[in-house]
């Protein structure tokens, strides 16, 4: 009996001077997430509190002035805007026609493996690196030149991966058995992927896509690369308007600028009064790409209720 | 091993036979010349230990091994009355799944409507007509014994439904579109007794209506609902014959071994 005593006695110091890890360890993750967190809600505060002030409708509705207080983005969230549909337009069917591809058409073998290690080798390549490729590509050869178009292609190849690996890694998370059941029932492979496989696999893409498309609304080095304009007080010609009328497409060649580059050209002149601009403008910025991301949250979440396995 | 056996007295109309089958795993022969008639409308069923090969030679009879790389067979699986080798190179595996269904180990219905679910069998062929869709779906439904728990919520999602009823769905989406025969892969497996109980019942009821070939590790199962056994074991068939004659006078040790628990 008091040999037991003794031994649970023995038992208690010990689990007592391990579970001291426990509180180090609990102590320096709070730290970590509070250093995290302060940081950005201190960037945050002092972005609203220069930029809310300019916040008004005439703030989205004027073009950059060379005075401070009549300054708006107008151009570049317009800009932003027709470069975004590029982008979609074209990275969307392709990153998914890609990645349905890789995971359910093409045989497994070294050269899909090689393209394999190049797709996810490609999200990692420096940004400005997509902006010379485009700028040689896009702007001289095809001769797009500093266009929309080119922008909205230059976007499209830098988020290409992103959309890929998501779009494949939502169609690895359907079952086997599901494919087998859909096979069994006499379907051929493309009945699999319209009947089965896109619509299950939905969730997943939607939010890829999302993903993609906010991180290229932020993006800068590569639309500066390929020669965004960086004060501009006109906006892209609608089709069939103006004189001589402007064709369906002629808005893909107009020049242009986005959110980003504007934000960088205020922030680089002297006048405070333009830093203020800028954080607004910033401001403008995070909220689009918070609530993009919110989007694919809640669509993901949506979608997902109607599918379990 | 046999290489041949000999056919049960007064045995019915074949439906279909292996002749000496060989399956490949790339370098791995999983099956070595399993040869085995198939009778029309029975219950033909094979056990034998994890590993012997009894999923891998269900599975040849609807091709699914042609969705995996590194598949090789080797002989034939002919089907009647029409005398085709579904093997040959010459038939695609799709046609082979049109007159072949199948029901799997775990219930795998598609996270669509119950309704749709039936029907994708049809509309795969080209089925357009709703009025037709819903007699089949209704019809394949009643014979897989849920048309009573499911015609008030048609619409709603099937991966709703319990397991027992999951699996009576995948039942009635494999007899919607009248296949000629209907392979089991241990369709229990993954299911409570009392909705083990109401799939054992429903594949003696099908019997009159389908030829059936069902894999289970269970031998109650087996002598309770099939007519014919195989006893598979290391990729080859060891023995074949009526049920009741395997489990009561097996004419190998090895079988008997097994069937009494000796081995397994």
């Amino acid at each position: 009996m008091s040999r037991n005593t003794e031994r649970t006695e023995e038992l208690r110091a010990i689990i007592k001077s391990h579970k001291r890890w426990d509180i180090i360890f609990g102590l320096v993750g709070i730290a970590a997430i509070a250093l995290a967190i302060l940081t950005l809600l201190a960037l945050f505060t002092e972005m609203v509190i220069d930029g809310f002030p300019r916040l008004s409708s005439g703030f989205f509705t004027n073009f950059p002035s060379r005075r401070a207080g009549e300054a708006g983005i107008l151009s570049a969230w317009v800009g932003s805007f027709f470069v975004m549909i590029v982008t979609a337009l074209f990275a969307i069917p392709v990153g998914i026609a890609s990645a349905i591809y890789l995971e359910e058409y093409a045989r497994k073998n070294w050269f899909t493996d090689v393209i394999e290690i190049n797709i996810s080798n490609l999200a990692g390549v420096p940004s400005i690196v997509y902006g010379l490729l485009a700028l040689g590509l896009f702007v001289y050869t095809f001769g797009f030149g500093q266009s929309i178009l080119s922008a909205g292609l230059t976007l499209a190849l830098l988020i290409l991966p992103i959309v890929i690996v998501t779009t494949r890694e939502a169609l690895r998370a359907i079952p086997q058995t599901v494919r087998e059941g859909a096979y069994a029932c006499g379907a051929t492979k493309w009945q699999v992927v319209s009947d089965h496989l896109v619509p299950y696999g939905m969730p997943g893409i939607l939010t890829g896509v999302i993903i993609g498309l906010s991180r290229a609304i932020g993006e800068t080095a590569p639309i500066i690369t390929i020669g965004a304009l960086t004060f501009i007080a006109f906006l892209p010609p609608v089709p069939f308007t103006g004189d001589p009328a402007a064709g369906m497409f002629d808005w893909l060649f107009s020049p242009f600028t986005v959110m980003p580059i504007q934000i960088f050209n205020w922030t680089s002149r002297p006048d405070p009064a333009f830093h203020a601009n800028a954080a607004a403008a910033s401001l403008v910025l995070v909220f689009l790409t918070l609530g993009m991301n919110g989007l694919a949250i809640w669509l993901r979440y949506r979608l997902r209720k109607n599918i379990k396995w | 091993m046999p290489s041949t056996i000999t056919l049960p007295e007064n045995a019915p109309a074949l439906k279909a036979q292996s002749k000496n089958l060989d399956f490949y795993y790339g370098a791995f022969k999983a099956l070595k010349g399993v040869t085995m008639p198939i009778y029309e409308n029975r219950v033909t069923a094979l056990i034998g230990p994890s590993g012997c090969g009894k999923s891998t030679y269900l599975r040849c009879f609807n091709r699914m091994h042609d969705l995996y790389p590194g598949h090789r067979y080797d002989g034939k699986i002919e089907l009647y009355p029409d005398d085709v080798d579904i093997l040959d190179h010459g038939v695609d595996p799709i046609e082979v799944r049109m007159r072949i269904s199948m029901v799997f180990q775990k219930p795998n219905p598609f996270p669509k409507s119950i309704f749709e679910n039936v029907a994708y069998g049809l509309r795969v062929r080209g089925e357009k007509s709703e009025s037709y869709l819903e007699d089949k779906v209704e019809t394949a439904l009643k014979s897989a014994a849920i048309w009573n728990e499911v015609k008030d919520r048609m619409n709603e999602s099937a991966t709703n439904l319990s397991g027992g009823q999951q699996q009576r769905l995948c039942i009635a989406r494999s007899l919607a579109t009248d296949p000629e025969i209907i392979l089991f892969d241990e369709p229990t497996s993954a299911l409570d007794p009392i909705a083990t109980g109401s799939i054992e019942e429903l594949i003696g009821e099908l019997k009159s209506q389908v030829t059936i070939l069902i894999v289970t590790h269970n031998m109650q199962q087996a002598a309770r609902v099939s007519d014919y056994v195989a006893y598979m074991y290391l990729g080859e068939m060891v023995e074949y014959g009526v049920t009741n004659d395997i489990f009561m006078k097996p004419k190998r040790q090895e079988t008997e071994d097994y069937i009494t628990g000796r081995f397994g």
